[in-house]
């Protein structure tokens, strides 16, 4: 019964969890709740991939109404494969969250924290696991509002501002992408996804489809922060709660990079998208830029959290440049970095946060002197870094190896020279901040500083520990990551 | 033992060994006790290896696979077991050294330097057994980095400075070239092993190899190659068993084994010279050989001047492996293990001035002999060995090279080795007449009391002997020399 039902599980508990949450009074008790929930997520994503590796896709028809009519649930290597990577960050991140958000945010609104952040957990979950293009964008909805409601927990003041400026371009986004289906809709005349890619044979090409994915692919983009969309990540994972902002730095972004993977590769096809369409050279370009402009960007960056901002707008070029080169190698590249990345990011922005909850300091300079003073919490920020840098035996190596050996095998030399390249231009934002720290004598509030208590030191520590495990023992991301680009490019519907 | 055990324990001793260090910090004793002893350990087991390959096995392991085609595996050829000799047996001699220097100096943060110390001879340990160029690659970026927080020791800006150019230089060369000729590598030859004869060889056209070439000489930046030398001269901030480290045991001794390794096992010697596109390689090490000479004849800073001798002497062996033919593979082979003793012994030296009289500069050296009679003898072996006079171990590399080059009937590399002895003659020999048999200067007389610290006299004692000890008992070196280029 249960096993039968584990996807709609997958959602619903969450939901069922933000709603408990907000009745709440004690922030702890929220908290709480939270943990359970958070546990169980990554127990049930396990059992879906291990079922998926087992027995191919799994489809549910949710209320017992059968696809194409009712709403699918659609369990791939893919979707599981996110799921996993929600769940997990979202179930290590949580024992971290409970001090932090003690010191950063009033008591009276911890229990609206952590329903908010389910309902967050429930939209990423929903869009991964949701096999209708409508449903998809109630999810969207649900996560990016309550996204804007982290983000303006922050404690500045101009959390606000950023959260309302990440209002006005997500709901944008969110707005193109129903443009699209509705496109989509009226000249198929289904919201099913599977089969929609079946109706849509024939008439690829025509002038509605095609504006379909140009709505679509500009809505996802912008939710993803595809350069030069990104303009709303900086404020806004500067900003946020420390916390939030290292959850939604290692998932939010990836959700909707799943959403661009799933419309492109099994929707459209890819003998669409990259055949007749300029996809590759838009997706190229703009990879490109944004691996080298963000990341230039945050070399100037004195607030260490916009830095790490700007770094993942640049790996996130990565991660599209992924899905451009569009060959088993580079597609596996990509998707194994939404995994990669959201191990170190998550490591770097545990660490930072980390140094505002003992500290209250955020801008580099401020930082001098903390190497001695909290030798863990810098020890993790180092390995997250490096693995930024793709020093082989951390998870950015792996990532940056599938993409030169993609970009290798389709001949394009220059590319694999860029992705090299760029990677070079984090061991000087990373150097800047390894010299202040560790060169530097502390003064001020680092005088007094040291390592976070253990629930804030372990999950910290931990994501560093993946960071190293997962660059040497692939099996399981890389492993996972080229079945799933292998199912992608095979066109299997 | 197993050949599995055997190879995990060189790896594992100097880990567990900075481990060691690290907790044992709050006693200097216990704490130096534990380097010496991991130091001795590491050597004994690099010396059970060698029997192995002596008696002509090749101990490897099985490989752990990384992703597809990406192998963790250690195999130890001739080569890296040379190299392995040389680390592990400076390593105890570098490790009594810095005893006393970084006590005569009364140094910082020492815990940290011998912990990195130990790190780094752990990856210098990994890139000499490496099976293949991913497992080399690993420990290659581990040595740069381990050593990084050895350059900035001095923590002041000038420290800062130099540890930024070494790490950008280092970590950019072998990032942006290297790697990519890694993959490039593993697109075209299907592996990335290292098998005698070349993985290329016939697999791509011959623009392709003249690139990959390229990528890789001037990638792997640890051989300081001009144009992508200055990270050398810039390192010299380091406390001197840094320098020591960086220029005999560990750093630019990986940097041309791994070009070595990289003719040798990667295009193969013998594919590479009928392609007959490494002429330029020649050029480019002899105008190195011969300007890095140049520019020493001109540094006044003693320890300056022997970085840019380490930047011409790392060229010879590059040289070397250019001429292409067995003999000068010998030769080059044979170069990595008397630069090795030599360059420490003329380091030691500038360290023994330093922490006795804390002279730093040439021109006050002037009379030091008398005062310091081992140190400068030692200097004077070591300075002998970089000209290549007999009997010391320089001359035995240089005898290769240049009879692999009159083999082959290129004049280039012979002129270039001509020229350059002459130039090492230049700079090295002013300063041992200057020291021997100039009156005392100012700065002698009023600095120099007298020896430096028993363990500094000691350790370059040792090097100083073993520099001549390497010319006259060479068997063991030129065996595996020989077993590398297959003759």
């Amino acid at each position: 019964m249960i096993a039968a039902n584990l996807p709609a599980l997958q959602v619903v508990v969450p939901l069922l969890g933000a709603v408990i949450c907000a009745f709440l009074r004690r922030g702890a008790v929220a908290w709480a709740i939270t943990l359970v929930v958070c546990l169980v997520m990554p127990a049930i994503a396990s059992t879906l991939l291990a079922q998926v590796l087992t027995s191919g896709p799994i489809s549910y028809a949710l209320g017992g109404w059968r696809p194409p009519i009712g709403i699918e649930y659609r369990v791939d290597v893919l979707s599981a494969f996110i799921l996993l990577l929600v769940s997990v960050i979202a179930a290590i991140m949580l024992p971290y969250a409970k001090r932090s958000i003690e010191q950063e945010i009033p008591a009276d609104k911890h229990t609206w924290y952590y329903a908010i952040f389910l309902l967050c957990l429930c939209g990423l979950l929903g869009m991964a696991i949701s096999g209708d293009a409508f449903n998809i964008f109630v999810f969207m909805e649900v996560s990016s509002l309550a996204t804007y409601a982290l983000i303006s927990m922050g404690k500045d003041r101009r959390a606000l501002l950023a959260a309302y400026q990440y209002l006005v371009m997500g709901t944008i986004g969110a707005t193109f992408y129903v443009i699209g289906v509705g496109f989509l809709y009226s000249m198929t005349g289904t919201l099913n996804l599977a089969d929609m890619a079946s109706r849509l044979a024939g008439i690829e090409n025509s002038r509605p489809v095609l504006a379909a994915l140009a709505f679509l692919t500009v809505g996802i983009s912008l939710k993803l922060a595809l350069f030069p969309l990104h303009v709303w990540l900086p404020n806004a994972y500067a900003f946020a709660p420390s916390v939030a902002t290292a959850f939604l730095a290692a998932t939010a972004t990836k959700v909707a990079v799943y959403l661009l993977l799933r419309y492109f590769f099994t929707v459209f096809g890819a003998s669409v998208i990259f055949a007749h369409l300029p996809t590759t050279e838009v997706f190229l370009l703009l990879s490109v830029a944004a691996m080298f402009g963000a990341s230039i960007v945050a070399v100037f960056q004195e607030n260490v959290k916009r830095m790490l901002a700007y770094s993942s707008v640049a790996q996130i070029g990565y991660i599209t440049l992924g899905i451009a080169i569009a060959n088993q190698a580079g597609l596996t590249g990509g998707i194994v970095h939404l995994f990669n990345h959201a191990l170190m990011k998550g490591a770097l922005f545990l660490a930072i946060g980390a140094v505002v909850y003992q500290t209250g300091v955020v801008k580099i300079s401020d930082m001098a002197g903390l190497g001695k003073r909290m030798p863990l919490m810098m020890g993790a920020f180092l390995v997250g870094g490096l693995s930024l840098i793709g020093v082989p035996g951390t998870v950015g190596f792996i990532s940056k190896w599938y993409l030169v050996y993609g970009a290798l095998e389709q001949d394009w030399w220059w590319l694999a020279i860029l992705i090299v390249a760029s990677s070079l231009i984090s061991v000087v934002y990373i150097g800047r901040v390894v010299e202040v720290v560790w060169f530097r004598q502390a003064s001020g509030p680092v005088k007094r500083a040291t390592d976070p208590p253990a629930s804030m030191l372990l999950p910290t520590l931990l994501l560093a520990a993946m960071t190293v495990y997962f660059g040497i023992d692939t099996s399981a991301t890389a492993g996972v990551a080229g079945l799933a680009a292998d199912w992608l490019l095979a066109g299997i519907r | 033992m197993s050949a599995d055990t055997l190879i995990a324990l060189a790896l594992l001793v100097p880990a567990l060994g900075a481990g060691l260090i690290a907790l044992t910090g709050w006693n200097a004793n216990v704490r130096e006790g534990v380097t010496l002893v991991s130091a001795m350990s590491l050597f004994a087991v690099v010396l059970s290896l060698l029997c192995r390959v002596l008696d002509g096995q090749m101990p490897a392991t099985g490989g752990f696979e990384v992703v597809q085609g990406l192998t963790l595996a250690f195999a130890v050829e001739p080569l890296g077991m040379l190299f392995a000799c040389i680390a592990s047996g400076l390593w105890i001699v570098n490790s009594v050294y810095s005893i006393g220097y970084m006590r005569g100096n009364k140094e910082p943060r020492q815990t940290p330097f011998y912990v990195c110390f130990a790190i780094a001879i752990a990856s210098t340990i990994g890139i000499a057994f490496a099976a293949n160029l991913f497992t080399l690659f690993l420990f290659y970026e581990i040595l740069t980095l381990s050593t990084y927080p050895l350059v900035t020791h001095k923590a002041d800006d000038d420290a800062k400075a130099g540890g930024r150019v070494y790490l950008l230089i280092l970590l950019g060369t072998s990032m942006v070239l290297l790697l990519p000729a890694i993959i490039a590598t593993a697109v075209i030859a299907g592996t990335l092993d290292f098998t005698f004869g070349g993985i290329l060889a016939g697999k791509t056209s011959d623009t392709v190899i003249a690139i990959l070439l390229a990528m890789y000489v001037f990638g792997i930046g640890k051989a300081a190659l001009m144009p992508l030398h200055w990270w050398l001269p810039a390192a010299m901030v380091a406390p001197t068993p840094v320098s020591a480290l960086l220029h005999a045991v560990a750093v630019v001794k990986a940097g041309v084994f791994t070009v070595l390794k990289v003719i040798v096992y990667i295009f193969g010697v013998e594919a590479l010279s009928n392609a007959g596109n490494a002429t330029w390689l020649v050029w480019v090490a002899g105008f190195t050989v011969i300007v890095a000479s140049l520019v020493a004849l001109r540094q006044d800073n003693l320890k300056r001047r022997l970085a840019y001798s380490t930047v011409s002497q790392l060229s010879y062996v590059i040289l070397a492996a250019a001429i292409l033919t067995p003999i000068s593979i010998v030769g080059a082979a044979m170069h990595i293990a008397a630069h090795a003793v030599s360059k420490i012994t003329l380091f030691f030296a500038a360290g023994s001035i330093y922490t006795a009289a804390h002279l730093t500069e040439i021109s006050q050296l002037n009379g030091i002999g008398r005062r310091m009679p081992w140190t400068m003898v030692a200097f004077a072996i070591g300075a002998l060995s970089m000209i290549g006079v007999p009997p010391t171990a320089g001359f035995l590399g240089k005898w290769f090279m240049l009879t692999g080059a009159m083999d082959t009937g290129q004049w280039l590399p012979i002129v270039v080795i001509i020229a350059s002895t002459l130039l090492n003659a230049g700079y090295f020999l002013p300063i041992v007449v200057q020291a021997f048999f100039k009156a005392p200067g100012k700065d002698v007389q009023e600095h120099a009391k007298g020896e430096a610290p028993f363990p500094i006299v000691l350790a370059l004692t040792a090097t100083a002997i073993g520099t001549i000890g390497l010319f006259l008992y060479p068997a063991i070196p030129m065996a595996l020399s020989k077993m590398l280029a297959g003759i």
